[in-house]
Parts: structure tokens; sequence; C-alpha cells
């Protein structure tokens, strides 16, 4: 199988590494456990799924905001012997930046194969949304200009940007709220989900208001999770279970201007998905319109609308149309966030939308649909609810995915996978 | 060091920290100032403190007193308060207001947009009355919440002075009467 594939020409290693095995635990509100045993939990599942030992694995990343458990520990539970571990700060968008790190890595000769994770109890320990512990901390340095003024959490920090958007275009409430029905109906078609409830726009905008514009609604979910996959080398990848999702490209971390005081440099309304267009397409070589399935990040409606209309896939401006028009859903011309994403299946820092698009890409999404005696999924391509004979969630003949993480208005990264 | 409590938080400005120990020394004094490049080819005033200029890299500059004044470039408007103290003053109003200062240069979406919460002309936090007067648009100026020697936070009220947009422009959905 490798023997047709030149692993030499990538430019920009378009198309030389592949993610081959993704893993997760359930997501739960009090996983009653460490973060070192999720984390545990999560890496074996990728491996089960990859098929791959531990001794074939010799490196291992993670990013947290000291709300985790660091490589070694987890490396050393599962008896993998690292040659290359690295664990980084930083919360949404560090997936897609530590897999184009993992390549480096590896294209280093550092080590051959990476496992990247993200370990969390975002609900029972370090609360993402910023409430319990979190909210009394002392107050000094940058944050005498933020979090004094009860601007401190994601969705007070994100708001006026969201507000702006309103403004400079005229996006209505309805029309975001339909990010939340449409990853609420993939959520249905989900066994893991945490939220498996289908939702209407009536029941987005008439939920209880958080930090206007967004609704309780609008916000993703806090879960107890942790998520792997792993990254090697195209010359591996056939080796292993699954058909690779190869690489395509990727961009990490790219900031606007003033980064986390974009509000100095606007316009506001504008995110970080400005700048990275320019660095993922030219890596990837495909621009959105071939792009067939996207995972765009999805801690509120109003980002995965925001990534989605400066990325290209509508005009700017027009995100408030593209994210109600359909396009987004199953069955839909470019499905986003097929998982339910963040704001149903479960929040973790974008790595479900990447473990998404890898089963997406294989055509084994784990949803209702029977499985055959070799254990392939049998999908049905109906997206109705399972108790309406549905419970579908693959996209047919899906070919290229892209990912668009978010840290912040400022800050984002993408990758680019197609079907090994 | 300046540290005082305030609103069930204590805020601190470390004496290492010199940018924020000056900026908010001023504010203390009731005298906004913000710091000017030195650089002769650049002069672009910043905000909030750093410590070089975003725009040339200089580390040189000049505290400068600058008027606080401006227009709501964009909002918040937090219901669920997140910090404890904050949830008796919920709806609060989270203000960007661009200054007059400095506005559109040096290219046309740049401005310096200062943060505060939407106070009455005494500093006290608004009421949901004042609140629902507020949108991207009004005119405000600054006022200022003592807090500790060497230690005030900017805010920023209504401007009496100013002409005021018929109205502003409001998120359109209001909740409980906000």
């Amino acid at each position: 199988m490798t023997t047709d594939i030149d692993a030499t020409a990538g430019k920009y290693l378009r198309d030389k590494y592949a993610i081959i095995g993704v893993g997760e635990t359930t997501y739960t509100r009090g996983s009653g456990m460490t973060t070192r045993a999720l984390g545990t939990w999560a890496i074996k599942n990728a491996m089960d799924d990859a098929g791959i030992p531990a001794s074939e694995i010799d490196g291992m990343m993670s990013y947290s905001g000291n709300d985790s458990t660091a490589s070694p520990m987890l490396a050393g539970d599962l008896g993998i012997r690292l040659n290359f571990y690295m664990d980084v700060q930083g919360g949404g968008s560090s997936s897609e930046a530590l897999i184009g790190l993992a390549i480096g890595a590896i294209e280093a000769g550092m080590c051959e194969t990476v496992v990247v994770f993200r370990s969390m109890n975002g609900f029972s320990q370090v609360r993402i949304g910023g409430t319990g512990a979190r909210a009394s901390v002392p107050v000094g340095g940058d944050a005498l200009h933020a979090a004094a003024y009860g601007w401190f959490s994601a969705g007070q920090n994100f708001s006026p940007t969201f507000m702006r958007h309103m403004y400079d275009y005229g996006t209505t409430p309805e029309q975001v709220a339909m990010v939340k029905v449409i990853h609420s109906e993939h959520a249905s078609n989900n066994p893991k989900a945490y939220y498996k409830q289908r939702v209407t726009v009536e029941d987005v905008v008439n939920s209880r208001m958080i930090c206007k514009p967004l609704h309780l609604l609008d916000c993703c979910v806090e879960t107890d999770n942790a998520t792997a996959l792993i990254v090697t080398s195209v010359d591996k990848a056939y080796d292993y279970a699954n058909t690779p999702a190869r690489i395509l490209g990727v961009a990490g971390r790219v900031c606007k201007p003033r980064i986390d005081m974009h509000f100095q440099h606007g316009p506001i309304s504008t995110v970080a998905g400005h700048y990275i267009k320019d660095i993922i397409y030219r890596n990837a070589g495909v621009g959105p319109e071939d792009i067939q399935c996207t995972g765009a990040y999805d801690a509120f409606t109003f980002t995965s609308m925001l990534q989605l209309e400066d990325y290209g896939f509508c005009e700017k401006g027009e995100g408030g149309d593209y994210v109600s028009s359909g396009i987004m859903r199953l069955g839909g011309e470019r499905p986003n966030n097929t998982s339910g994403g963040h704001l149903c299946e479960g929040y973790t820092h974008g790595m479900n939308m990447i473990i998404e698009n890898v089963r997406q890409l294989r055509g084994q999404v784990d949803d209702y649909c029977p499985v055959d005696g070799n254990g392939n999924k049998q999908h049905t391509f109906n997206y109705a609810e399972p108790a309406a004979g549905g419970g579908c969630r693959q996209v047919p003949d899906v070919e290229i995915t892209q990912n668009l993480g978010w840290a912040m208005p400022g800050t984002g990264s993408s990758l680019i996978m197609r079907k090994g | 060091m300046p540290q005082g409590e305030y609103l069930g938080m204590t805020l601190t400005v470390l004496d290492l920290d010199q940018e924020n120990l000056a900026y908010f020394q001023h504010c203390a004094d009731h005298d906004f100032h913000l710091q000017q490049c030195a650089d002769p080819d650049c002069g672009l005033i910043r905000y909030p403190p750093g410590t070089a200029c975003p725009w040339c890299s200089g580390r040189e500059f000049n505290w400068v007193p600058v008027d606080a004044r401006g227009e709501v470039h964009s909002y918040g408007e937090v219901h669920h308060a997140i910090q404890p103290a904050f949830r008796e003053r919920a709806p609060y109003m989270i203000l960007l207001v661009e200054l007059d200062t400095q506005s559109g240069v040096p290219t046309e979406h740049e401005a310096l947009r200062v943060a505060g919460n939407l106070v009455d002309a005494d500093g006290n936090f608004a009421g949901p009355d004042l609140v629902k007067q507020v949108g991207i648009g009004s005119r405000m100026r600054m006022v200022f919440a003592d807090v500790a020697d060497g230690l005030a936070l900017p805010h920023w009220t209504l401007d009496e002075d100013a002409e005021q947009p018929d109205s502003p422009w409001r998120y359109p959905q209001e909740v409980n009467g906000v």
C-alpha cells in the first residue's frame, strides 16, 4: 500500500502525515476520576482504534491551563517509552497547532509517532465557564483592565465582538440560534453526546440571558472528558487498523494584531480566520469550495459563524445567512460539527471536532446505524432522529474536511485532512 | 504596592509593574493619562498599558494626558454574573468606548477603545433604567472608582454635555425589561 505514495514531495509537508487513531472517554459532568485516569482512558481507546501497541508510540504532547496531567505520567502508566514529549499552556485552537508541532517533531527526527491528548474535568474541577474557584482569584496585572470590570469569562470577553457583528451586519439572534439548532440535530444521532435533545430557534432565544448577546443555549456545555489522537508519517500510517486521515495542511495559533487586545485593532467583528485562511489553504492546496465537512469551533454559536465567514465560506457579513441557510446541516452542502460539537457533544477545546472529522473521512462515524459482520457501519443517510427511523450522521462520500479552531477572536488554528 | 478590596476582589498592582503603577496612579489622581511612544517618527498613544509600542516596537514613552471622552464602540451586557460580587449588580454593562483622541489612527479601524463599566454620574453601578439608555453610539465621559492609594478604576457614564444619538444601537431582545 505504501509503495505508491510519494512521501518526499509534499510542499509544506502536504499529505506526508496522517492521523491513524482517535479515542475519547465518555462525556460526563462528574467523571469521578483524575485527569490522569481520564487521559489514560482516551489514549488507550485511540491505541485500540489504531491497533498500535505502546512500543510503537514514542512521542506525546498535550495542552492545558494547569488543569490536566502531564505526558510523562500518562506515558508511564501506559508503558510508552518516550523519545519526545511536550506539554504546553493552551486552550481552544491548541489541538490543530499541536498536530502541526507533532509533524515537526517527527520531521526533525526527534520521534516517529506522537499521541496528542487533552484531559480535563471541565465541569467537576476547573470550570471552563469561569465559575467556582476561578471566579475568586486575585486580580492584578493585565486582569486589572478586564476581570476588575466583571469582564472575565470567555462569553463576557467575546461579547463585544459578537455584538459588533450584529451592529455591523444586521445579524439577528434567530440566525445565530440556528447553529445550536443544527448541532443539536447532529447530536441527537450521536450516542456519545451529552445533550441529545433537539432544540428549536425559540428554545434558544427564550433560554435565559447569560451575557448579551449570549443566551444559555448559545453557550457550550462544560463536561469532564479526555480526547486523544495519534499522528504518524504516511510510510507507517497504512500499517494500522484504519484508513488514515491524511493531513493536507495545518495552521497554528494565528493571531490578529494585538491578539487579546484586538479590540484596539478592528474591525472587532473580524476574527483570526481572516489571517489563517491565507496560510491554511496555501499549505493544503485546496480552497473553501473543496471542503465538504467543517468543524468550526462552537464554544458559542457565534464562534462558528464568525470563523466560517472569515475563512471565506461566505462573504464577510453574511455569516448569519450562511449558518441559518441549512448548508451546515447533515444533508446540506457542507455540514458543520456533525458530532454536535461543543454545544451538544461536550467541551474538549476542539479535539472532539477533529476526532469526528477523522471518523467522517473513514466513513465510519459512530452513529446509530447498524454494523455489518466485518464491524463496518452500514450507514442509512437518514438524518432524522433515531426514534423517527433515522440516527445516521455520516456525510456521504466525504473526501476533504477542515477544522477551524478558536482560542478567542484574536487567535485560531486550522487543520485540513483528506481521506487516505 | 497599591492594593485594595473592590467588589469582593483583591486588586493588586505589583511594585515591579511600572506601567500599571503609573497608569493607576494617574487614575487615582482622576487625571487620565496614557503612554505615548517617544519615537519622534511615531508618537502614537496606546491602551492598555504596555511595555513597547505596538506600531514601532519602541520601548521609550511618555505619559500624556488624554481627553477621556468618546463613543461606545461595542458592549456586553451581563445578566448572569460569574464573579460573586457582580451578581447583585447584574445586569451590568461592559463598555468599550472609542476615545475621540486618535480615533481611526494610524489606520481606519484602529482606535483607543477603553474598557469600563457603565456607572451613573456619581460613579455608582448603573441601574436597569440607565442600562436601557446606552448602546453603540452613546457619548460617554470617564469617571473614576477609587479603590486604594494609587489605585482607581476608570468607568464610563453618559456625557451630559454631548449630543446623544436619538436611539443608540442596542441588542434587539429585551430581557425582563432590560
